[in-house]
């Protein structure tokens, strides 16, 4: 095999005919034999860069060589020898696996012998067997991601390109993806795997980093993790856990701020040192030395993540009387005909936390939550949201919840304004009060120069405010959030917490899912779905302590999950 | 066949399975191509009818005499009418208010002595003009038989009389589209033929590039090495063959379960509604490539392909009676030539002067939007 560079960039830029400058001078090469990391904010130019080294777009300036062809001049050649998987995987979902990967056979050209073998084999590869007759829309997120790459397999490629394939699914998924590209990576073939999860670029032989078009870095993800050593710091023992974050953020020196179990972690300037625990509110509180990570790192390199404190902060909401739990399901169960999606399902939330839901895909975990929604009612048990029940008084609970669904669901053909005044017309608000409501969080999240424009061409980060905007109109004591950061890159993320914690300081109660493990470990409490159980129920620190062994001292969260699933299918089988 | 032959004719045969599998799986695609169909030819069929039939009038003959008779046994004969006779218009005239009646002929005393006298012998109608339509088509059959009484008169008296007759000179030619001898069926049914290859051809079409967009699809048919050519083709196929089939079953129930005469030859069909067919599935496509969004594609295909072949298409109106500028408007849509052609086939035969031109001018239309489908078919996104 060739161990030349299968792509080449030089100079290359692409402005849109709107003018937008999405990608400006590259300069990179990309080895066979290993995974490269493509990752950057929303808006960066990843999926942009993906498609011009796919051939499907042309450089406005510069030049791009995939595996020695020219992706301007040579486009049969390209796509003979560069397999692409876009984002939702490119699947026909009227057409069944076999039929997928027949169609995807033909086009390129792979029949007789081969085409058996290699049909077999990569049905072997992606545990697909059982399902060839299944359609492609009736799989689970994970699945689906398989297929995809099967398809782009089916003639084995010399690059591979692989645009955000893991947006949306569950850990074990996404674990097991990165073991089939590394058997791929193994036999030669360059991966291109551009992704807003960063934990997976740390496991990339080499990471280009790009923001607003640039290369901020190539090379290897240690390299660019070692540029953070001595700059991180562990604060533990802080009774408040978010106001030591909100304070910390409120530093100069500090740059970077998040919530991992019971602990904050701080990445303060260069040459800065670390704050002292007085500076951060805590006296008690002791500040220690921790070895980075790629993400500390990343968002030093772009600059630092959000600083300052929320607009959502200040005041304290009154306690519900009566009321010691605010969410509180008792023996959830919903049965789909013979199938049971959800069994037993049982929680108290208290005030002031944030409690999350998390599982595999089609665990159950959906329904669990359409349930506490009042969208679904149980077959058994029972719901209350501050101290109403959810399926006798469901207008009353509903008023007291505000909800912010995956994927935003705002009008994006409505403005900013628009929104907002449908969303506090739904909730009831009217006159002076929904005027005040509007204001009040139009000042809140710097809305005002956004208001009349259509929230489909908001840039994500307003979208994801509007979003919040409209799912706290009401002020409800308690926001249900489902993938509220679906897809989202861990800048905006990171804002997005900053005002939760705002709000959770305040005495509102959060219940949240998310494939984001990083993004779990600001939950107080999380609940393990699988299979339509609860399989463990505990802090994010209680859960790695579970998984903590010889061979594993240090367990991240992602580890407890997958570890706890795979030993409750172990006891399921043997049962 | 060459390796590389091979290779593009699997790669066209994988697509167009690929979308005849889709097709066989999509509730709509079954809806529009299956269901709409029989659905307008019932509608047209049993429901619309430009024709009225057993026209309740009555004749009020003021004094018998044998032209009076024979006149009003005129009425009597025709199809058209239920005939009820009276002496006086005041025995009829309430029915007529109460709309029990859809006109009343008076056929004035004098009738016979100003026939004679070779003066215009005028008759009375009388129509229920609160629903102008009715009134209109009832007039026009009133005055055609009129019409046709008074020839037949004017003949016979000459032949009997050999004298030259000062006959009565026929003053109205009611040249409209009314014509005793035609069912309104005949000539509708054959343009709901077109109506249904209009909407598998373009509303069908029109979904199909713009949901691989939506879904992200194209982007991965892109990146394989599947030709524009071949992903163009392999959308065609399909929807050809779904549109031929449904001509074909529209045209049998046409013909064996309504009745209607087919005059013409399966070829000239066939060959008319290719060329047609072609047509509108490239307009759809190019819609579809062009609108990228299902949801603007089916609005655009409504209006660029549905409405003009339902309203322009000489279908119901006639073209003839629409105000010039529109005439000219109808010349730039393929609908009116198909509907035309249809109409010659099935009522009349296959007449080249008619077939020929009108078949030409399809595959015009169908060459032009081809190649402006091709151009605006990408093979990188931009």
């Amino acid at each position: 095999m060739n161990a030349g560079p299968l792509v080449v960039a030089r100079g290359l830029s692409k402005r849109f005919p709107d003018g937008t400058l999405a990608l400006d001078g590259l300069d990179f090469d990309v080895l066979p034999g290993r995974v490269t990391g493509l990752v950057g904010p929303d808006g960066a130019g990843k999926t942009t860069l993906m498609r011009l080294i796919a051939g499907l777009l042309l450089p406005s300036e510069g030049s791009v060589r995939s595996c020695g062809f020219d992706t301007a001049s040579d486009l049969p050649e390209i796509r003979a020898a560069v397999s692409y998987m876009p984002q939702r995987f490119g699947l026909y979902e009227d057409l069944t696996v076999a039929e997928n990967l027949a169609l995807y056979a033909d086009l390129r050209g792979v029949v007789g012998d081969e085409r058996t073998a290699t049909t077999q084999r990569l049905l072997d590869f992606t545990g697909l067997g059982p399902f060839t007759s299944r359609l492609a829309g009736k799989l689970s997120g994970g699945m689906k991601q398989k297929l995809g790459l099967a398809c782009a397999l089916i003639r084995t490629p010399r690059l591979l390109l692989l645009d955000e394939p893991s947006v949306g699914v569950d850990p074990i998924s996404r674990r097991e993806l990165w073991r089939l590209v590394y058997q791929l990576v193994d036999r030669g073939i360059a991966v291109v795997w551009s992704t807003a999860y960063l934990d997976e670029a740390e496991r990339c032989t080499s990471v280009l980093t790009l923001d607003r078009g640039r290369l901020l870095y190539d090379g290897p993800p240690e390299e660019l993790t070692a540029r953070a050593i001595g700059r991180t710091v562990l604060v533990r023992g802080a009774d408040r856990k978010r106001r030591v974050l909100a304070a910390a953020l409120r530093l100069p020196e500090v740059v970077d701020g998040v919530i991992q179990g019971r602990a904050v972690r701080l990445v303060v300037r260069d040459g800065a040192r670390p704050p002292s625990p007085p500076d951060l509110g805590a006296p008690d509180a002791e500040v220690i030395p921790t070895s980075p990570r790629f993400e500390d790192a990343f968002v030093d390199l772009l600059g630092g993540g959000p600083k300052g404190e929320s607009p959502l902060s200040g005041g304290n909401r009154p306690a519900i009387p009566g009321a010691d739990a605010v969410v509180e399901a008792v023996g959830l169960t919903k049965r789909f005909g013979s199938f049971t999606a959800a069994r037993d399902i049982t929680f108290r939330i208290g005030r002031g936390e944030i409690f999350g839901l998390l599982g595999p895909n089609g665990a159950g975990k959906s329904t669990t939550f359409k349930m506490l929604c009042g969208l679904l009612v149980p077959t058994e048990g029972t719901a209350r949201v501050a101290g109403a029940d959810l399926y006798r008084s469901g207008g009353q609970a509903r008023a007291r919840l505000g909800y912010m669904a995956q994927k935003f669901s705002l009008y994006g053909d409505l403005s900013a304004r628009q929104n907002l005044e449908f969303f506090s017309g739904v909730y009831g608000l009217s006159g002076r009060r929904r005027r005040e409501a509007i204001d009040r969080l139009v000042g809140a999240f710097e809305l005002e120069p956004f208001l009349k424009v259509d929230a489909g061409r908001l840039p994500l980060g307003f979208k994801q405010r509007l979003a919040l905007a409209c799912a706290v109109l009401h002020d409800p004591p308690v926001l249900f959030l489902d993938e509220p950061t679906s897809g989202v890159d861990p800048l905006t993320r990171r804002e997005f917490w900053s005002h939760i914690n705002a709000m959770v300081e305040r005495g509102v109660t959060v219940l949240v899912t998310t494939h984001f493990l990083d993004e779990a470990e600001y939950c107080d409490r999380i609940a393990l779905v699988d299979k339509g159980r609860v399989i463990a129920n505990g802090s994010p620190d209680d859960l790695k302590d579970a998984a903590r062994s010889d061979s594993l001292p240090e367990p991240t969260l992602e580890d407890a999950f997958i570890g706890l699933v795979e030993a409750a299918d172990a006891r399921e089988q043997a049962a | 066949m060459t390796p590389r032959q091979a290779t593009r004719a699997r790669r066209l045969w994988a697509l167009v399975r690929k979308e005849s599998l889709q097709i066989l799986r999509d509730p709509s695609a079954f809806l529009i191509a299956g269901v709409l169909p029989l659905l307008l030819l019932l509608i047209f069929g049993f429901g619309v009818s430009l024709d009225l039939k057993e026209v309740r009038i009555a004749v009020v003959v003021e004094r018998m005499t044998p032209e009076a008779a024979s006149l009003l046994d005129s009425y009597r004969d025709s199809r058209f009418f239920r005939v009820r006779v009276a002496r006086h218009r005041a025995e009829v005239e309430d029915e007529l208010v109460a709309g029990r009646l859809s006109g009343i002929v008076v056929i004035p005393d004098d009738f016979s002595a100003r026939l004679a006298r070779g003066a215009r012998a005028p008759i009375q109608v009388l129509v229920d003009g609160s629903d102008p339509n009715t009134a209109g088509l009832a007039q026009g059959y009133i005055n055609g038989v009129w019409q046709n009484w008074l020839l037949q008169e004017t003949a016979s008296r000459s032949a009997l009389v050999s004298r030259p007759v000062a006959g009565p000179r026929i003053t109205i030619e009611p040249r409209s589209w009314f014509n005793p001898s035609l069912d309104s069926r005949d000539s509708l049914l054959p343009g709901a033929v077109a109506i249904n290859l209009t909407l598998i051809g373009t509303l069908l079409t029109a979904l199909v590039v713009a949901r691989e967009w939506e879904r992200g699809t194209m982007e991965a048919l892109l990146a394989t090495p599947a030709s524009r050519g071949e992903i163009l083709l392999g959308k065609i196929i399909p929807y050809f063959a779904l549109g031929m089939l449904a001509m074909a079953v529209s045209t049998a129930s046409a013909v064996w379960a309504f009745g209607v005469p087919f005059r013409g030859s399966i070829a000239a069909l066939v060959a008319v509604s290719s060329a047609f067919l072609g047509t509108m599935l490239t307009l759809g496509l190019l819609i579809s490539t062009k609108a990228r969004n299902q949801f603007v594609a089916c609005q655009a295909a409504l209006i660029v392909g549905f409405l003009p072949a339902f309203e322009l298409s000489g279908f119901i109106f006639e073209i003839g009676s629409m105000p010039a500028p529109i005439q000219l408007l109808t010349r730039i849509l393929p609908p009116r030539y198909f509907v035309s052609s249809l109409q010659t086939i099935f009522l009349a035969g296959d007449v080249p002067s008619v077939l020929v031109p009108n078949g030409l001018i399809l595959c015009a239309f169908a060459s032009v939007l081809f190649a402006m489908l091709v151009r605006s078919t990408p093979t990188r996104l931009e």
